[in-house]
């Protein structure tokens, strides 16, 4: 199909966004049972009565579960309930053990909040938070015998349940308005902004990698002027911040096409590619697709108590806006250096850096220019070059010791990047140490000024500031191995003691 | 020693403890009764003859060493099919679940483990606990020891019939809608729906969640009351279980006066679909009750005429839910799965093979009430009945201590009579099914024989929510006044079988 471009989407539609966003918890036993959450373990090994929905078996709400959610609706600006229930949700799959979902419906534990996120201008969008509501995960189907690793063609499955019961929030946006062209840059902000903040909380790890957070992007096209939405698209398990961005952006253009071709948008959920960041369709949904849902009459309701709830945000750790904040006034940085460092996702290695010893200049120094030209160049994340905060803290701390100038420094950071080991042992197999040894560098100073007598002349008429000359001179024969510094020093001393 | 089988539960005990006789020899006594009289009766879909063996050993090791034995140690108890049982095959009366052996004990079977008491197997009942006949188990009917041409009552049918039938001193029941209270009756022995969240319910197989409970079933009033402090009490596996001290219901069943006490007769369980019989004996319950020094007034509970249909709507919806998880993927029934077929197709044959009609027409009866757009009109609205059953309690239980009625509105039918007519069925359940909805206590206990068919008539007592102990106060007095009165206890009268 060929699409529409997306500027040409743009000049005619306006995009609105619904972003769901479910994050596992890492509490240390499920939502409603006592089998550990551990990933990788034997299949069907963490798995007990109760998350294998055998007859008989009770859920008891795990208070963990609770406590983590409540901080996330407060840390979301949500009203958190005074009295919610959990709620049935009531379709058959195979990997659902008791074939109903234990969910939360129309009462959930935190409503209408909204996070501000800021965009790569600095600009700040603000998304407005529906809802957010614990709920428990499925288990896992392996579908073995077809090409695909789909249910379709496959000649058997394989179940396992240890991610059932994992506790899991839904947290789902109200419909974003307004971003217009910069819709799947909003969407990736806020996903990204979301996983800081559950990071920070402690309550997640969020690694979209490991299925830890997961996307669903629904979008859809209205044209301009018009108030009523389009018919949505469900893009679901969208597991990449630039898969989230891609997957707003193919949507538009694909949304887009059917519409100017006086085509009608489907109801239906769609699978993202990572290969090409196309979506294909999936399941239909139709409104007939009912869920059934009636209030869990195996559990009691929950009422946090307010005093508690004043508790834990009064305990609520520093979120990520607030922190980024703060680090900028700490660096002296202004808002357009910040900015870059937050787009390059420095902010992580420049404060381990620091932690790791070295100066937030240096720190920076490094992340923002030698290694951000790399990760750019590599298509790659700054946190995951083949360098730790601790190993550039060490590059700085020779720098600072004058065993290092910047240029060596370079070559060390390449050799760690390149897998020749830790700074140190990059420093001694590459033979990079400065040589500050006045007797080595005796010669070569000696040669300089031989050499360079015109310059010289000059020095000792005065113009100190030809030195510079002559100490590019040095460093060149010692194949900038020397400590500049030092042979200013010495061609200074020398050129003074002649005039004596 | 054929006498052990007609011991209650309490001189059983005391026996065993005083060493008159051995845990071993009651077992097996009432193992060969078993062996006499099932085939029958049919109260047992299951005996565990090495397992209550086992059991009984161990009482006998325990007592050989000195230590203390609880009140029930020894004492044989049938089981009913819908708690689970490791290592002991659990059916719930289904073919779904045919050959099932569940790998955990249900909070009340571990309670009954460790008091001492001897299980002797698994009773038969309605499919899923749905009926009022046992006639919808998958395992056939059971007879009522009165009649064997007739019902025992349902679901917990097979309970009572083992009771009736001498087979076993002790039984558990399940009261979703009456399924202790009403077999209770129509055997002429003793059955008791505890508050809602007295009794775990962690192992009890659901029908419906919020209205199942499990309790006591006894041929004596202090025997229920000996087993309901042997199962209740707080079970943190169930979230809705009461953390709360468990009502001292032996003590309230040894009293045996009800003097001073309010006694209030439900106005609206009386009139057309009684049998006079019934109400005969129930009326000389009353008098009775003024003789023994209670104050009897009539209350009026109006909402108690909506009751029935507010459970039609309530039960069925949750069971649709609760039962969703037969699908053939991880344990009972897997029909169809021959290599060629879907996962959807093999669970879609199973549960068409291995759920029974009855089963069948409450999951589409509970599936339609939930759907949306249906939801408020039937789900919805009879929660809001639920409310007014409520109120309707709280209101009568100001101005009286406990309500009392006919358990059920006749004695037992014959077997058939009712099969092909749902609704006849479900008015069994008339009087029973409001305090499963309001979730408080209630007992039923045999008041005689209706004069017309010679067959037993129960008088159904209601108490408040955790304050059993009346029932037992009240149907203690009862039971002995009656007992003094005929010379003997109601089931002496039932024809040997
Ligand atoms: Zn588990």
């Amino acid at each position: 199909m060929n699409l529409v471009s997306y500027d040409d989407a743009l000049a005619s539609y306006d995009p609105v966004m619904g972003l769901e966003v479910h994050v596992e918890l890492g509490t240390k036993t499920k939502m409603f049972c006592g089998c550990s959450t551990t990933l990788g373990a034997e299949p069907n090994s963490q798995t007990c009565p109760t998350c294998l929905g055998l007859p008989g078996s009770l859920p008891v709400v795990n208070a963990i579960g609770v406590e983590s959610a409540v901080k996330i609706g407060l840390a979301l600006n949500c009203e958190i309930a005074e009295w919610c229930r959990f709620a049935r949700k009531n379709y058959f799959y195979p990997d659902m053990p008791k074939n109903f979902q234990t969910s939360q419906y129309d009462e959930p534990i935190a409503f209408n909040g909204y996070l501000d996120v800021q965009l790569e201008d600095g600009e700040i969008f603000r998304v407005e938070i529906e809802r957010a509501h614990m709920e428990e995960d499925t288990g896992k189907s392996s579908h073995i015998g077809g090409a695909t690793g789909r249910i379709h063609g496959a000649s058997h499955s394989l179940l396992d349940y240890n991610r059932a019961g994992i506790p899991l929030i839904e947290i789902v946006t109200k419909p974003i308005e307004g971003a217009g062209v910069r819709a799947p840059e909003v969407a990736k902000a806020y996903v990204a902004e979301l996983r800081e903040l559950i990071k920070a909380l402690g309550v997640s790890e969020a690694r979209m990698d490991k299925g830890q957070m997961r996307c669903d992007v629904n979008l859809s096209l209205r044209p301009h002027g018009r108030e009523k939405f389009g018919t949505r698209s469900e893009t679901k398990n969208v597991n990449s911040l630039r898969s989230v961005e891609r997957a707003a952006r193919y949507e538009i253009m694909r949304h887009a096409t059917v519409l100017d071709d006086g085509g009608t948008i489907v109801q239906e959920t769609r699978h993202f590619h990572e290969e090409d960041g196309s979506t294909t369709a999936g399941r239909i949904k139709d409104n007939a697709e009912d869920y059934r849902y009636f209030p869990e009459p195996d559990l009691v309701p929950i009422a946090p108590a307010r005093a508690w709830v004043e508790e834990l945000r009064a305990a609520l750790p520093e979120l990520p806006r607030v922190r980024r904040a703060r680090l900028q006034g700490e660096w002296g940085l202004s808002d357009k250096d910040m900015q870059s460092v937050l787009n390059a996702g420095a902010v992580q290695p420049i404060l381990e850096t620091i932690a790791a010893g070295a100066p937030a200049d240096q720190a920076r120094k490094w992340w923002m220019g030698e290694l951000a030209r790399r990760s750019n160049e590599t298509g790659t994340d700054l946190s995951e070059q083949p360098i730790t905060p601790a190993q550039v803290a060490r590059v700085c701390a020779l720098v600072a010791e004058g065993k290092l100038n910047d240029k060596l420094a370079r070559q060390v950071i390449e050799g760690v990047l390149a897998g020749e080991g830790e700074p140190d042992e990059v420093v001694a197999k590459r033979g990079l140490a400065v040589v500050s040894d006045d007797s080595a560098l005796g010669a070569a100073v000696d040669q300089a000024i031989a050499e360079n007598a015109a310059i010289a002349d000059k020095i000792r008429d005065g113009k100190v500031a030809a030195v510079g000359a002559l100490v590019g001179a040095v460093m060149k024969t010692t194949r900038g191995q020397a400590d500049a510094a030092r042979v200013k020093d010495l061609i200074l001393e020398r050129l003074a003691a002649e005039g004596q | 020693m054929t006498d052990l089988i007609k011991y209650t539960a309490a001189d059983t005990a005391a026996a065993i403890a005083s060493g008159q006789v051995s845990a071993v020899e009651v077992a097996q006594a009432h193992l060969d009764r078993i062996d006499a009289v099932d085939k029958k009766v049919n109260a047992f879909l299951h005996v565990d003859t090495e397992g209550a063996l086992a059991a009984a050993r161990a009482v006998d090791a325990k007592r050989a060493k000195g230590e203390e034995l609880g009140p029930l140690a020894g004492v044989p108890l049938a089981l009913k099919d819908v708690f689970t049982t490791q290592g002991i095959p659990t059916t719930c009366g289904s073919k779904i679940l045919e050959g099932w052996v569940p790998p955990y004990d249900a909070t009340l079977t571990s309670r009954l483990k460790d008091a001492g008491v001897v299980i002797l197997g698994k009773t038969n009942m309605d499919e899923f606990a749905m009926g009022s006949s046992t006639e919808n188990s998958a395992y056939g009917v059971t007879g009522n020891p009165w009649d064997l041409s007739r019902i025992p009552g349902g679901s917990g049918g097979g309970s009572a019939a083992a009771l009736a039938a001498y087979e076993a001193p002790l039984a558990i029941g399940t009261d979703t809608g009456g399924s202790i209270r009403q077999p209770g009756a129509v055997t002429g022995t003793v059955g008791v729906k505890p508050t809602y969240g007295s009794v775990s319910r962690y192992g009890l197989i659901a029908f419906s969640s919020s209205l199942d409970q499990g309790g006591p079933c006894a041929r004596t009033v202090l025997d229920a009351a000996l087993l309901h402090e042997a199962i209740a009490g707080h079970d943190p596996l169930d979230s809705t279980s009461i953390d709360a001290p468990v009502p001292a219901v032996v003590a309230a069943a040894k009293l045996r006066d009800v003097r001073g006490m309010r006694i209030g007769v439900v106005k609206e369980f009386a009139g057309e679909g009684y049998q006079a019989g019934v109400m005969q004996r129930f009326n000389e319950s009353v008098e009775l009750l003024r003789e023994l020094g209670a104050e009897v007034v009539e209350v009026s509970c109006p909402s108690f005429t909506l009751a029935l249909p507010a459970y039609y709507l309530i039960a069925p919806s949750e069971a649709s839910s609760n039962l969703a998880r037969f699908d053939a993927m991880r344990y009972g029934l897997r029909v169809g799965d021959d290599g060629t077929r879907s996962a959807e197709d093999v669970t879609a044959l199973t549960r068409e093979a291995g759920f029974g009609p009855e089963v069948k027409r409450r999951i589409i009866l509970g599936t339609y009430a939930l759907s949306s757009g249906y939801y408020d009109a039937y789900y919805g609205s009879a929660q809001k009945v639920r409310t007014l059953i409520s109120r309707d309690f709280d209101a009568a239980f100001a101005g009286v201590d406990v309500l009392i009625s006919p358990t059920t509105p006749t004695t037992a039918f014959p077997i058939g009579e009712r099969a092909d007519d749902p609704m006849a069925m479900y008015l069994a359940d008339l009087c029973t099914i409001p305090s499963n909805l309001a979730g408080n206590a209630a007992m039923s206990l045999p008041c005689g024989l209706a004069p017309e068919d010679n067959l037993p008539v129960g008088l159904q007592i209601i108490a408040p929510a955790m304050a059993d102990d009346r029932l037992y106060r009240v149907g203690g007095a009862v039971e002995a006044a009656l007992n003094d009165k005929w010379g003997h206890p109601l089931l002496e009268e039932a024809p040997a079988l």
